[in-house]
């Protein structure tokens, strides 16, 4: 109970904090936060898949890019709205993510990360080779962004704090979805599959149904973060959906800890931190985070966070709820 | 005719670098149950080292014969200090490892050599070109296609008939049993890791006049060999030379014939694959 | 809804290439009746639980489960009908905890597989139900611990939760002391007997531990070589000379003495 009422005050702090960050952080800092937040959601949909449902997933960016594409061709070709893109590409991953997810979630293990990674680079392909529609390698840009409307109130997003409070917004959305849902019977399925799939196929669960609604969660949620970064970034590219990419989902969410619902978003922090760091001196930080990494599986499987949170409990000495 | 047998050379001489790699791959996934997200990494520093060998001393083939062995030295490093601590875990952690290992290679080729690429010349008896059908074709890639095959039937040889081969094999198939009758395991996945980073590294110097070297080639042909691995069967040795093959032909036929779609056709190829047949073309049925 | 007959096996047959695991092996279970499979190794135990319990399809023959035709029928499948069984090999969720490890399994009974917006915590039914199967098998003080850190006796009392959470009429268990000490194996003889007398459900039991069949099953049945040799009870099988015969002559006695 402490614990909870400790996390709880941590969570409620952290919120406070971002919330009121843009009164007095600099621009630069917020875009930065911006940056995190947007990846945040990116990994906290792959932790639903990885950490909790034991699927590796080394596609998640093409869902993550195809989201952002959609959002653009629906600026660009459609009405000028920003819900509609939202709506343009929350339908469009989803739609993807139940095709890909059908084909992949029958799969374990190695050959589920092989089959979304190269269902993934598919999606790369379409968006690098099909240059009438996607501007090929150029990415596509040239879209200007609709206000937000929120009827009782309009702001521009190009003021780099009103698109902070909309990308925070969705995050906040986004993580309360995946908290309720990990701490539901259905997060008790995923979690059962994690550890061990035969076992519950065996007590009469449709373990693929379940992982493809996992899936599809998962997916439109990496969709939705793909739109807040084309849009942050004015533009749709194909590394958006790039296995390097996934990596990227799969590197933050290690970082802070899989299996722990808010893992993903200390891992993006700490991923931008430690850039921020590293390229300082070397543009070649990946040797540093491949070798953090390296660390952090063989020593720390469970993350920053995750580890934290143990070192909690032992020193509490209570048993885990 | 022409172009067919253009598309044609080209496309062997590509699959048979595949099929070097891609037999490392599958060996360690068949003995080890590792799959090695590094091994395009590792494929990488054997083009690196011989350039490098080629610059100090002027020859190919000493960077040909130098090379591998030093990347399998530094493989059973990986292997007893890295890899060994995960065995019997789950097998999403040493995916993720090795996806580390990858990263701190390819970045640290970048840090030694730069980010710039490289061009090794092949050596003197294999340069120039050859004409066949009115056409001339450089003399270095028929030397792939024809030594693709001699490597591959001599590896088949070596599993087939040597003792180190079967041991091989008997521990791929069943562990304990090859504990059972006295094979010392953890040495064997030593040395089968040991071997298949010297394939990948014998590769990756063969390739080096072929392409040029630089440190997105083993990001590049780590996902082509996952694909012929899982087409082809993981851990099949059959499965990984047809699946090199039907790869590197695609590659230089879909170039000619299907140019939007070429980069997408692996992947289709993958998915259709897995879908009729989920465990390969050459998997065993479980 | 009684049908006297639980399960019925009409000459079942099975093999594998030219190797013939089972053949023509006809018995019934009744309701209510605790039931022994037992035999040398090899005899074929386990391919007659695969095939029961759905694993795999018969070469030949019927099953019937409740007078239903169940022949080949998918165990997730099975679960629902209400026949289950358990696993030699420990068969649950390791880093979930104890009351998990049940309310999984309660959960898919319940239909709540894809319920994704409710709190499990505040499913008061379903907690309920979990806590009173953990009691019944003296778990209950335990069910915030990882099941992984539990001692192997428990951890197989875990697999018998998980078994239990079905709600099954009939369950087929699979060797349930096997690797057990003496204390633990106690306590699951004494388990068995229980929940067959106090519950709905009928056990269908192998063991290699002859002491086990012998002090816990009502009717016994023998396998050889894929036939069945013999059925009776425990009394009538220690009398039986071709079950003797095909135990070696020696260790029935060997376990008597």
């Amino acid at each position: 109970m402490r614990i909870r009422r400790a996390g709880s005050l941590w969570i409620v702090a952290s919120t406070a904090f971002l919330a009121a960050a843009p009164f007095f952080l600099s621009t630069y800092w917020i875009l930065i936060l911006t940056e995190i937040l947007t990846m945040s959601l990116f990994a906290m949909s792959f932790n639903l898949l990885f950490g909790y449902t034991g699927l590796l997933s080394f596609g998640q960016a093409g869902i993550f890019g195809a989201g952002g594409y959609l959002a653009v061709l629906s600026l660009l070709h459609g009405p000028s709205s920003l819900w509609g893109a939202f709506a343009a590409a929350l339908a469009g991953s989803a739609l993807i993510s139940l095709v890909i997810g059908w084909f992949c979630v029958r799969r374990d293990e190695i050959y589920f990360a092989i089959l979304t990674l190269g269902f993934g680079m598919m999606l790369f392909t379409v968006a690098h080779n099909w240059r009438s529609l996607t501007g090929g390698s150029d990415g596509l840009g040239g879209f200007t962004l609709p206000p937000l409307d929120l009827f009782v109130w309009r702001g521009s997003l190009a003021d780099p704090r009103h698109f902070y409070f909309l990308v925070l917004a969705v995050a906040l959305i986004g993580a309360i979805l995946l908290y309720r849902m990990v701490n539901s019977p259905f997060g008790l399925m995923l979690r059962s599959i994690r550890e061990n799939t035969q076992r519950l196929s065996f007590v009469g669960a449709d373990v693929r149904a379940v992982r493809l609604c996992a899936f599809v969660v998962a997916g439109t949620l990496a969709g939705i973060a793909g739109v807040l970064f084309a849009f942050f970034n004015r533009i749709a590219s194909p590394e958006m959906l790039h296995w390097a990419f996934s990596g990227k989902a799969v590197l933050m969410t290690i970082l802070g800890g899989s299996g722990v619902l808010l893992g993903p978003a200390v891992g993006a922090a700490i991923f931008f931190v430690l850039e921020h760091v590293i390229t300082a001196y070397t543009t070649n930080w990946m040797v540093f985070l491949g070798a953090i990494l390296i660390v952090l599986v063989l020593a720390f499987p469970r993350g920053v966070l995750g580890s934290l949170l143990d070192l909690v409990q032992r020193y509490r000495g209570r048993p885990r709820s | 005719m022409e172009a067919f047998f253009a598309n044609l050379l080209n496309g062997l001489s590509w699959g048979m670098l595949l099929f070097l790699i891609s037999m490392g791959l599958t060996t360690v996934f068949g003995v080890m149950g590792v799959l090695n997200f590094a091994h395009g990494s590792l494929f990488m520093l054997g083009a690196y080292l011989c350039l490098q060998f080629v610059r100090w001393t002027g020859s190919f083939w000493i960077g040909l014969i130098l090379g591998p062995p030093l990347v399998a030295a530094l493989s059973v490093l990986i292997e007893r200090f890295l890899l060994r601590p995960l065995y019997g875990r789950d097998v999403s952690l040493q995916l993720l490892l090795t996806f580390g290992l990858m990263l701190f290679l390819d970045d640290g080729v970048r840090l030694i050599w730069g980010a710039a690429y490289h061009v090794v010349n092949p050596p003197e008896v294999l340069s120039g070109s050859v004409a066949l059908f009115s056409r001339s074709y450089p003399l270095y890639r028929l030397f792939l296609v024809i030594l693709g095959p001699i490597v591959g039937i001599g590896l088949w040889a070596f599993f087939t008939y040597t003792l180190w081969g079967k041991l091989l094999r008997a521990a791929a198939t069943d562990r304990q049993m090859a504990e059972i009758v006295g094979v010392r395991v953890p040495v064997l996945f030593t040395a089968v890791f040991a071997f298949g980073a010297w394939l990948a590294a014998v590769g990756g110097a063969l390739a080096a006049p072929h392409q040029s070297v630089g440190p997105a080639m083993g990001e590049r042909i780590i996902i082509e060999s996952f694909i012929v691995v899982v087409i082809g069967g993981m851990g099949s040795f059959p499965g990984a030379f047809v699946g090199a093959l039907v790869l590197g032909l695609l590659h230089s036929f879909g170039t000619t014939f299907f140019p939007q779609l070429q980069m997408a056709l692996p992947y289709i190829l993958l998915a259709v694959i897995l879908l009729i047949r989920p465990r390969g073309l050459f998997g065993a049925e479980s | 809804m009684s049908t006297p007959i639980l399960l019925q096996v009409e000459s079942l047959s099975r093999s594998f290439g030219k190797f013939q695991a089972l053949s023509d092996v006809s018995l019934e279970i009744p309701r209510g009746r605790l039931c022994a499979l037992i035999g040398p190794n090899g005899a074929g135990k386990t391919t007659f639980y695969n095939v029961v319990s759905g694993r795999y399809r018969p070469t030949r023959g019927r099953v019937f489960f409740e007078g239903r035709d169940i022949t080949g029928v998918p165990p997730h499948k099975l679960v629902k009908l209400g026949l289950l069984r358990s696993f030699q090999i420990t068969n649950i969720f390791p880093a979930l905890t104890v009351l998990e490890n049940v309310l999984a399994p309660l959960a898919v009974m319940h239909g709540m597989s894809f319920a994704f917006w409710r709190s499990l915590s505040s499913q008061q039914k379903l907690v309920e139900e979990a806590l009173t199967i953990l009691e019944r098998l003296g778990l209950a003080g335990q069910s915030h611990r990882e099941v992984s850190t539990l001692a192997y006796g428990d951890k197989r009392l875990i697999e018998i939760a998980i078994v239990l959470a079905c709600r099954p009429r009939l369950v087929l268990l699979d060797e349930p002391t096997a690797g057990m000490n003496p204390e633990e194996t106690e306590r699951m003889i004494r388990l068995i007997h229980e929940l067959a007398a106090h519950s709905e459900i009928t056990f269908f039991v192998t063991e290699h531990d002859m002491k086990v069949v012998f002090s816990v099953a009502q009717t016994i049945f023998v396998l050889n070589q894929g036939r069945l040799l013999a059925q009776g009870t425990p009394e009538e099988i220690r009398a039986n000379p071709a079950v003797r015969q095909a135990y070696l002559g020696g260790s029935l006695d060997a376990e008597r003495a």
